[in-house]
Formats: structure tokens, C-alpha cells, sequence
């Protein structure tokens, strides 16, 4: 199977997108993207992991043994989460305590291992490499047009910054509650996979 | 190359990638551990900052200014016993190594926050007013909840037992339902209560559903919804903390030398 470089980056963005198509990750994309400053730091930490599990596992790729490949494919990807929650806890401590537990939720980030399954085991490095940031671009896309309408109802803010002045603070807008909880970001999730497939019509599953 | 199916192949490299894996990982740990434990010491002082008022939650701030306002913040390290103020290093004072330490610590009774043993020292903060009066004593408090150990503190006013404030700075609660002894809404109902009844016993605690206002039900607290445990652990650390084995030699202290 040959992949164009192009296609390897770019496909995630919208044809192949991760969240829109292959739906994974979602679990992370409902816990962080209350506000956007939390959503860059957790886009940032997936694209970095993703991008370098998938190298350091297409480099192996000849190497790894068949029957541990997963439990190899795993380690790799567990240390290089824990190497990132240890550097945003040294360098961005108040977000990486927002971020809590989820940043180590990265491992079991469905779209890292699949794509170091499904892609990097068969595909050589350079490829392997635009793979991760495509996916991790393609995940971070959704994850920010996510937090960007939740952040703005739920709280009347944009990046931390006071765009919709709320009632509380002696403004006018009355913030909606709703965009703070979970079930916001399926709505929107929601919302964004069924406006890409109207886009796309090529995306719609088929029943039966 | 060697047989990639060979028992003896996958075994050294499953090895291989294990020390690989472990090295890379000890060497951040340990490379970045001074700049944690900094930030983790910041946050701490943060915390107090919160509980005593002088920081709204969320609230940007840099290190020079936490340095600026903690100045009416005095750190005190107070012998449990006695109550009284000793002499001592506050800057490196760790209380839960010391509590670890079977040299400075002795055996908790049992008791529903789960503190196994009880330090012999402990760090609190006196906030004091321009003119040096007591305004404000901050208490360390720690018990078990669902997941692990809170740890947090407890503003009181000098009268000892109407509470100024509440903060967390480390737990592993889950996040939307333990974790929201983090939320300043839910902190916001605690200043104004009252931790002790007019017999001197410890009455304040987290109830189920919703308390009325400070004045009409001065010992509850709003319970968390789905978060029993966490709320349950939240009552049995103040009854701990502020009982006997706690902080009651202190504050009668306190209490003692005010009038």
C-alpha cells in the first residue's frame, strides 16, 4: 500500500479525521475542552506523543517480535506520556493540575495506539512521522472549535479573556451551564461529525 | 538478522526496550524534579492564600506577588501536644515525611479519616492584622477519601472556630464528582460556619443535599453530589484535625491567650 506524503498528513484533517470518522478519543475530547487554554496544552501533548510514538515505533517496525508487538507498542507510548506529564508539571503546573488525570488518560488515547498499529508497523518513518501530526492536527482541530463554543456560552470567555460580559461580573449574558458539563461536548461533537458528513456525504455509514 | 520469532530474540528485546524505556524516564523524573517540587511548593502557598481570602480562585498571579501578600502570613511550626510554638526550620519542614518517621510521630488511634500516624510537629500559618493582632489561624488537614488522601487547609478566625475558608491542594478525587472539593463554588459555602458547638465539640460537617444559610445552619455543609465518600472523608478529617489528637491543644491556646 503506497501513501503519498500529502495524504498522510492531510487526510486526518477532514477526510480521515480521527474524532469525525474514526471516532476516537473521545473520552479526553469531553473532559478538557471546557476551557481553551487546557485544550492547547492536551492538543499540544497528543500531537507531540502521537508524532513520536509513531516514528519510534516505524523505525522498530522490522525489529519488533509479532507475538509482543502491542505490549511493545504500549511501552513505548506509556513513557512517553509519563516524559510529558512530568515536563508539564515542571513547566505549566496550574494546567497540567487542571488537566489532572488526563494526560495520563493519554495512553489509552485510542487514536495513539491505533494509529502506531494501523500505520507506523507498516509504513517507514517519514511517513510514519506526518501520520502523528496529521492525526494529532486532525484530533486538535476538533478539540479546539469544541472548546471555542463551550469556553464562549459556558462561560462568556475566550482563551481566559472576557469576550461575553457575564451577569455576574455585571455584564449582560447569561452564562449556559450546560456548555460546562460532558454532555455539551457530545452535542457539539455531535454536531461538528454531522456537518462534515453533510460536507462529505462520502463519510455517511451505510446501514445494513 | 536473528529470527524475529525466536523465544530467545523476543525475549532480549522486550528487555532491551524496558531499559530503554526506564532510563528515559528516570532521567526527566529526576532531571525535572527541583522545578516540581518549586511549582508544587508555590501551589502550596497559593492555597493559604485561598483559604484566608487574599486570592480569588483562578485568579492569575506570579511568584513576587504570592511573596507580597503572604507577608501578613506567618508560618509557625506548633508542637501537637502542647499547642505551643517552637523553634524550627519552616522552609523545609515536610510534615508528612515526619509523620512517616516513627522517631517524630506516634500511632493515630483509629479513626475515620484514616491518618495512620500523627505527626509531632506540624507547619500552620497565624495571619496577623497591621497592628499584630491574630486575625486568622490556617490549619493543615489531611484524611482519606475515595481514591487517596486529601490534603488541604482549613481557615478559621480567631475566635477559633468560625471557618474563613477551605483549599485543597492535592487529591485524587475523581474529577467532576470528588474532584469538586476543588470547586470555589462549593468553597464559597464554607466561609461563616461554625467548626465547633457551644459545648466545644466538633459539630461541622459535610451533609447530604443542600444546608441552609451560615446563620440558620451554621454546622453543615452542602454535601457533593455523587461524591458520598469524598464528603464523608471531608467530615471525618475536620473531626480529626480539629479534635484531640489535632489541632485542640493549639487552639485552645488560642482561645486562652485572646481572652
Amino acid at each position: 500500500m503506497a501513501v503519498k506524503k500529502s495524504e498522510a498528513a492531510l487526510d486526518p484533517l477532514f477526510n480521515n479525521n480521527p474524532i469525525a470518522l474514526q471516532v476516537l478519543g473521545i473520552c479526553s475530547a469531553l473532559a478538557v475542552t471546557t476551557k481553551m487554554e487546557t485544550s492547547v496544552v492536551m492538543c499540544a501533548a497528543v500531537i507531540g506523543v502521537l508524532t513520536v510514538s509513531n516514528l519510534t515505533i516505524s523505525v522498530l517496525r522490522h525489529q519488533i517480535p509479532n507475538s509482543i508487538r502491542i505490549i511493545v507498542q504500549l511501552t513505548v507510548i506509556a513513557s512517553l506520556v509519563i516524559v510529558t506529564d512530568q515536563i508539564l508539571k515542571a513547566y505549566v503546573f496550574e494546567i497540567s493540575k487542571q488537566l489532572s488525570v488526563f494526560v495520563g488518560l493519554i495512553i489509552t488515547n485510542c487514536i495513539i495506539m491505533g494509529r502506531a498499529e494501523a500505520f507506523a508497523m507498516q509504513n517507514p518513518p517519514s511517513l510514519a512521522i506526518l501520520d502523528g501530526i496529521g492525526n494529532g492536527i486532525g484530533y486538535s482541530a476538533i478539540l479546539m472549535v469544541t472548546a471555542f463554543l463551550r469556553e464562549l456560552f459556558g462561560s462568556g470567555k475566550l482563551y481566559g479573556y472576557s469576550v461575553l460580559p457575564t451577569v455576574s461580573e455585571g455584564g449582560w449574558y447569561l452564562p449556559n451551564g450546560l456548555m460546562l458539563l460532558s454532555p455539551a461536548a457530545f452535542f457539539i461533537i455531535g454536531g461538528l461529525i454531522w456537518a462534515l458528513r453533510v460536507y462529505k456525504p462520502a463519510q455517511i455509514e451505510m446501514d445494513g | 538478522m536473528a529470527d524475529r520469532q525466536a523465544t530467545g530474540y523476543t525475549l532480549l528485546f522486550a528487555t532491551a526496550i524496558c531499559i530503554v524505556c526506564g532510563i528515559l524516564v528516570s532521567s526527566f523524573a529526576v532531571s525535572l524534579e527541583d522545578l516540581q517540587d518549586e511549582n508544587i511548593a508555590l501551589d502550596k502557598q497559593k492555597r493559604v492564600l485561598e483559604a484566608v481570602g487574599l486570592l480569588q480562585p483562578g485568579e492569575p498571579i506570579d511568584e513576587a506577588q504570592v511573596a507580597e501578600r503572604f507577608a501578613p502570613i506567618e508560618p509557625v511550626l506548633v508542637e501537637l501536644d502542647s499547642g505551643e510554638a517552637v523553634e524550627g526550620d519552616t522552609a523545609t519542614f515536610d510534615q508528612q515525611r515526619r509523620a512517616r518517621d516513627p522517631a517524630t510521630s506516634t500511632e493515630a488511634p483509629d479513626n475515620l479519616a484514616k491518618v495512620k500516624r500523627v505527626p509531632d510537629r506540624a507547619l500552620l500559618y497565624e495571619v496577623r492584622g497591621d497592628s499584630g493582632e491574630l486575625e486568622m489561624v490556617v490549619l493543615p488537614i489531611e484524611g482519606l477519601g475515595l481514591w487517596g488522601t486529601l490534603y488541604g487547609f482549613l481557615a478559621l478566625d480567631a475566635d477559633t472556630t468560625t471557618v474563613r475558608g477551605i483549599t485543597y491542594y492535592q487529591h485524587k478525587e475523581t474529577p467532576g464528582l470528588g474532584g469538586e472539593v476543588d470547586n470555589p463554588r462549593w468553597k464559597d459555602r464554607w466561609p461563616g460556619r461554625k467548626a465547633f458547638d457551644d459545648e466545644g465539640e466538633v459539630r461541622l460537617a459535610v451533609i447530604k443535599g443542600f444546608a441552609e444559610s451560615a446563620e440558620q445552619d451554621p454546622h453543615s455543609v452542602d454535601g457533593l453530589s455523587g461524591a458520598t465518600i469524598t464528603s464523608n472523608g471531608v467530615t471525618n478529617m475536620l473531626e480529626f484535625w480539629l479534635g484531640e489528637n489535632g489541632f485542640e491543644p493549639y487552639l485552645d491556646r488560642i482561645r486562652a491567650e485572646a481572652n
